[in-house]
């Protein structure tokens, strides 16, 4: 689950590495705006062929949260 | 976050009466103004100079306000400048200064929460496809970048597979709305765009086009300056949609960027309704005494959501009068108001100058 996780967020943030997860939050690194927000949530659910609530889109501030979340739908 | 919002967010969105708000409501804007009374030093100055200090207010009218206008001037933070994350800006009027909104994490996800809880009122709880009228322009081009771009951008996320009504030049992209009607293929979908937008460049082109958008949910909003130049109310405007297109789940929201989040929604009767978190007073312009219901006046606007900064009473530059009080159309309870237009630019000065010269 992870692996896919982490492709969409390469694509979706333009990322050439996730060395470390721990700095992927949104609106803290320039990356990661409310466009690529919305490009990873639609990554997201072209990945794992689910669609996400309102709660889950706001929830996912960070690459932790967005874990949490698609564990649901894994 | 504080207590009084956790209550007012853990009910049916719109649904709390007049009483039971006011008392809530109260607290939660106390909390609030001691909260940045100890965290915002020029908005101390103010209260210290112009309320005669942060006293707990006994009832919802006697909370302090600010002149929305103050965000334009004065730089108005109640949290460490390296904790703010977002920083917004009004559009403001042609040649005017904007006002800037400081936010940190959580007042960020505070007001994407308030928000969502009132869209997902008249949307329902799923994401609907979403027809936005406007360009991708509006966000994609950084020479469009402006508060219209940020405003399409922060109400997209509550939409899916979104699709564009308009071209960059805000011609009518006819096949793109075609495409996007034959993909939802009769399920309900999601409009958004701002209201001019709306008339203009969508109904003015597109209403002979003989599109079916009877089961969309249209939720428009921006400044009625270029609809009151063609004589379109809001009851001509859900008219006219309504003949040509079938659209009959129509919404207006009033709301602005120094109270982001909290957003008066047009409700059954096409009066605008405060979310349980806020509130509309209506203000006396001469004496700034609360007006009588039925009397036009200032709008004041009360909200729990401004945690990062002092803007939780503001007193608007827009007139309103409030014609309902719990009238519970469909459960739709609190103040039913309406917004008549902008006030004209002298009257505010007296209120203005005296909370500059408190400063």
């Amino acid at each position: 689950m992870n692996d896919k996780i982490d492709t969409v967020f390469l694509e979706a943030l333009g990322l050439d590495n996730l060395d470390d997860k721990s700095i992927l939050k949104y609106n803290e690194i320039e990356a990661w705006d409310s466009v690529a927000h919305m490009t990873l949530i639609a990554g997201l659910e072209d990945a794992f062929d689910c669609m996400l609530d309102m709660d889950d889109i706001i929830d996912m501030s960070s690459y932790d949260m967005a874990v949490k979340i698609m564990a649901k739908y894994a | 976050m504080i207590a009084a919002l956790e209550t007012a967010m853990s009910q049916v969105p719109y649904s709390m009466a007049y009483d039971a708000r006011e008392a809530l409501l109260k607290d939660g804007l106390n909390a609030l103004t001691a909260q940045h009374y100890a965290a915002c030093e020029p908005y101390r100055r103010i209260i210290d100079g112009y309320w005669k200090g942060a006293t707990n207010a006994q009832s919802v009218d006697a909370v302090p306000y600010l002149p929305v206008s103050l965000f334009k001037t004065q730089k108005l933070m109640s949290v460490a400048p390296e904790a703010v994350r977002v920083t917004l800006t009004s559009s403001g009027t042609t040649g005017q200064a904007v006002s800037r909104i400081f936010m940190d994490a959580e007042a960020s996800s505070i007001q994407q929460r308030a928000l969502a809880s009132s869209l997902m009122h008249v949307l329902g709880k799923k994401r609907l496809p979403m027809l936005v009228i406007d360009t991708d322009a509006v966000f994609k081009d950084p020479r469009y970048m402006s508060a219209r771009g940020a405003g399409v951008l922060g109400i997209m996320r509550y939409g899916r597979n979104h699709a564009f009504a308009l071209t960059p030049n805000l011609q009518p992209d006819f096949d793109a709305v075609r495409a996007f009607l034959d993909d939802v293929n009769g399920e309900p979908f999601f409009m958004f765009g701002f209201t001019y937008l709306v008339w203009i460049n969508f109904y003015e082109q597109f209403r002979d086009a003989g599109l079916d958008l009877s089961n969309g949910i249209l939720i428009h909003s921006g400044g009625w300056k270029k609809m009151i130049e063609r004589a379109v109310d809001n009851i001509q405007f859900r008219s006219a949609l309504g003949q040509a297109f079938k659209l009959k789940k129509i919404h207006n929201f009033y709301g602005m960027v120094e109270q982001i989040g909290s957003i008066l929604l047009e409700g059954p009767d096409g009066l605008l309704y405060p979310p349980n978190f806020s509130d509309v007073i209506i203000r006396d312009p001469v004496t700034w005494e609360v007006a009588p219901n039925g009397t036009p006046g200032v709008v004041q606007t009360v909200s729990l959501l401004p945690h990062s900064y002092p803007g939780h009473s503001l007193l608007t530059e827009d007139l309103g009068v409030i014609e309902t009080v719990d009238a519970g159309i469909n459960g739709w309870m609190g103040k039913g108001v309406r917004i008549i237009g902008r006030v004209p630019k002298a009257e505010l000065r007296g209120c203005s100058d005296v909370i500059a010269a408190a400063a």
